[in-house]
């Protein structure tokens, strides 16, 4: 019988506790993984100086982090969302549906979109966005005519690429990361190999020209990672002339490993991405529950913290791991001081 | 007569060739297909241990450097000029230096003990810069929480302990090599050699690293500050709640369902489904618990309590099958007599038939808990993958704190980008197994005791 008791007892002391713990006082963050190893470099250093505890950071993707965010205005919802690309239409009005009303944008800073091989596979050294799109995409231009994607060989639409066999490890579609490669790279190597002006003069709508442009091929030699980079990693290490996708700090914390590609024949880094010479970057953002700020303590103090100039300026911890500082980045701390909300901006 | 009758059956048979001693055509093959069983058998085991042998050795070799950790002693002038500018010692005051104006401190505490050893970093090359880069950023930390925890001894030298930095302790474990630290913007060949020079004088040195064990989980900028204390503390946590609520829920179902239930369609159709939820995917466990436990009753995120509840959801038909397994061995015999001298049902069933019953449960209880300890799935979906670094409080409000768990805690590491993660994943897999085998072994042990054959 004395089991029951226990049982029953350990019952009423969670229940009651249920209601004791009501009052969440630690900050939930979640969102994109590519944030994610930032965001916990400023929850760490927030926890260190602050008398708050640390916040909680979560990852699982930009689009399941802003969905999370969007619920609702409450405890139980987190109070930040982590993004590697800006806040859609959709969203802003699913959140608004949810009473997620005010919602700020910050940039924390730029993030570079890297090529990269094994170490001891080919070197890429004359990649350009059409080279891109014709080793990948799934219907090219070939001697004026749109085919299915004939090449085998880097080299055999640019005698300047090594003469190895194509593939490549580009991220799955739930990554940020997916979405800059393609508008960044595909679609413009789409426009640059011309490929896209023979669609529409084939009777393509414009929307249906960039959307055939951004289909990539699936007869292998293109393998979608839903994974992290560390799958992509894996798959480079097995593969000699495999080229994955990086993120510029992934591919800073593993040089022994992999090889970059330079792309429009500028080397990928924290400067040239900065300068805007190296042209596959893109802006990192989180979004702050406004309604949150003033009842989750520390909220309000981990956002200045993120931006302040000894975390996210050009020599702080976040440059260091590999985030390219914004160049606005007073704007930014002063928005976040003022709480500036998007349908104020 | 005898001979007519003992010649009778030979005559319509085939000769035999040598009677009992040597064998015939049709045993030799029964012997050969017998042979070829037993040589199947020993390949199916020698492929398993082969696969056992394997896989704990890629762990091992790659999680045991886990254990070891590379520090540089170095003894620290608390500067009163930097921490507290008023001389107030007033501890409020002491808060408001950050971590970033500690590194000055250590910055000075390097250059002093390398003058004391007589080693010049511009020898090698390097700028008081790069010789900070060596320590890890985690040393920072630790220095203010000593000084807000001693403000008395500021203005005193005191002797530190510092981790090293990631690339220097993976140059002792041999990750990093000088043809990788070639390559590295990280770390270079030259602060390598700075190291070698400062291990040969014993201010750098490598110690078992209590820390990995106690120590909650750190950002990629320090990896050898990342420990599991936060997900040993978590597991534990949801250990307790499967155990409280799963086992008693288990028991009572199983009795009930064993003893008292009539056997009609309603108790068939109750059996069936335990017996299809106990092979159910793990992860459409999760997906409920985050309907039911995070949204409508409103539990926090990331909390030991809704991943025990989860858990439990998974671990109790497990626990219902075996204890019903148990049950059932206890014979007939035992009730009928318990009830032949006047016991009512109830008495029977808790009196006799449960403690003979007992070491099955806890056997099937056991081996349950240690699948729910290992699970992974279902607690992504509920917010426990995710980068915590306070303790969770003591129970039973620490049930509510944001805690990890093991699991998850290896599949967070595994994929983090520095490669020092690589080797504490491992390590945490060895602490995960060695926890495991602790379970699994109580449960032969248990077994071993008190089972009675009938």
């Amino acid at each position: 019988m004395s089991l029951v008791k226990l049982t029953a007892s350990a019952l009423a002391i969670a229940a009651v506790s249920a209601t004791a713990a009501a009052a969440r006082d630690n900050v939930q963050v979640a969102g994109s993984s590519t944030v994610l190893p930032y965001a916990s470099i400023v929850a760490e250093a927030f926890g260190e100086n602050f008398d708050f505890p640390t916040p909680v950071v979560e990852s699982g993707g930009s689009s399941a982090g802003l969905k999370r965010f969007c619920e609702g205005v409450g405890e139980n919802t987190i109070d930040i969302a982590n993004s590697s690309r800006k806040i859609r239409d959709g969203e802003i009005e699913a959140c608004a549906a949810a009473g997620v009303a005010d919602i700020v944008e910050v940039r924390i800073g730029y993030d570079g979109i890297v090529f990269a091989s094994q170490i001891d596979g080919p070197a890429f050294t004359a990649l350009e966005p059409a080279d891109i799109f014709n080793a990948l995409s799934d219907k090219v231009l070939k001697d004026g005519e749109i085919v299915d994607n004939p090449y085998t060989m880097w080299s055999e639409f640019n005698p300047e690429l090594p003469d190895v066999e194509i593939i490549a490890f580009p991220p799955g579609t739930k990554h940020g990361t997916r979405e800059v490669f393609e508008e960044k790279v595909i679609l413009v190597g789409c426009e640059e190999s011309g490929a896209m002006e023979a669609m529409i003069a084939g009777g393509m709508s414009e929307d249906d020209a960039e959307g055939a442009c951004m289909a990539l091929r699936t007869d292998g030699k293109s393998v979608d990672i839903d994974g992290d980079y560390t799958e992509t990693l894996a798959r480079i290490d097995a593969n000699p002339n495999g080229v994955g996708i990086f993120g510029l700090a992934f591919f800073e914390n593993n040089q022994d490993k992999l090889k970059v590609a330079t792309m429009g024949g500028v080397m990928p880094s924290t400067e040239t991405i900065s300068t805007g010479e190296y042209p596959v970057s893109r802006p990192l953002y989180f979004y702050i529950k406004k309604a949150h700020v003033g009842v989750i303590p520390g909220l309000q103090e981990y956002a200045s913290f993120f931006v302040a100039d000894e975390i996210a300026g050009g020599d702080g911890p976040l440059a260091q791991y590999g985030l390219v500082a914004d160049p606005e980045l007073a704007a930014t701390q002063a928005k976040v001081e003022a709480l500036t909300t998007m349908s104020e901006e | 007569m005898t001979d007519a009758t003992a010649q009778g059956p030979d005559a319509s048979r085939p000769e035999r060739s040598g009677s009992l001693i040597a064998l015939d055509e049709r045993t030799r093959r029964r012997n050969r297909s017998e042979r070829r069983f037993r040589l199947y058998g020993l390949i199916a085991i020698g492929i398993g241990v082969l696969a056992l042998v394997v896989l704990l050795t890629s762990i091992l070799s790659q999680g045991l450097p886990a254990f070891q950790q590379t520090f540089v002693n170095a003894s620290v002038y608390l500067d009163p000029a930097k921490l507290d500018k008023n001389g107030t010692r007033d501890i409020e005051e002491i808060k408001k230096v950050s971590t970033f104006g500690y590194a000055p401190l250590i910055a000075d505490a390097m250059d002093r003990k390398m003058e004391s050893l007589g080693i010049d970093p511009e020898e090698f090359g390097l700028s008081d810069k790069d010789a900070l880069e060596m320590i890890s950023k985690e040393a920072a930390a630790q220095l203010r929480r000593y000084v807000i925890a001693n403000p008395d001894q500021i203005g005193q030298t005191v002797e530190f302990r510092f981790l090293a930095n990631g690339r220097i302790d993976g140059y002792y474990k041999g990750r990093v090599t000088m043809e990788s630290a070639e390559r590295d913007s990280n770390v270079s060949p030259a602060q390598l050699r700075l190291a070698d020079e400062l291990k040969a004088d014993g201010a750098l040195g490598t110690y078992f690293n209590w820390d990995f064990i106690t120590a909650a989980d750190a950002s990629e900028n320090r990896p050898e500050a990342a420990g599991i204390g936060v997900a040993i503390i978590g597991s534990f946590y949801m250990m307790l709640v499967v155990l409280f609520l799963a086992l008693p829920i288990g028991v009572a179902a199983s009795i009930y369902l064993e003893e008292f239930a009539p056997k009609n369609w309603f108790t068939d159709l109750i059996e069936v489904n335990i017996s299809n939820l106990a092979a159910v995917p793990s992860i459409v466990f999760g997906i409920l618990g985050l309907a039911i436990f995070i949204n409508y009753v409103g539990l926090p995120q990331s909390a030991p309590i809704v991943g025990g509840l989860v858990l439990t959801l998974m671990t109790l038909p497990t626990i219902i099958i075996s204890t019903r397994a148990s049950l059932k061995s206890v014979p007939p015999s035992i009730r009928d007599a318990a009830l032949g001298v006047g016991a009512s049902k109830m008495q029977s069933v808790f009196h006799h038939v449960l403690p003979l019953a007992m070491p099955g449960i806890l056997t099937g209880t056991i081996i349950g808990l240690a699948q729910a300890l290992g699970e992974t799935a279902p607690l992504m979906l509920i917010g426990m993958v995710a980068f915590v670094r306070e303790y969770p409080g003591a129970p039973p409000e620490g049930f509510f704190d944001p805690a990890s768990a093991l699991p998850v805690q290896v599949y967070n590491w595994t994929t983090r980008a520095d490669p020092a993660f690589v080797e504490r994943a491992s390590g945490a897999i060895i602490v995960l197994l060695l926890f495991l085998l602790c379970m699994n072994m109580i449960a032969i042990i248990l077994r071993r005791r008190f089972e009675r054959r009938w």
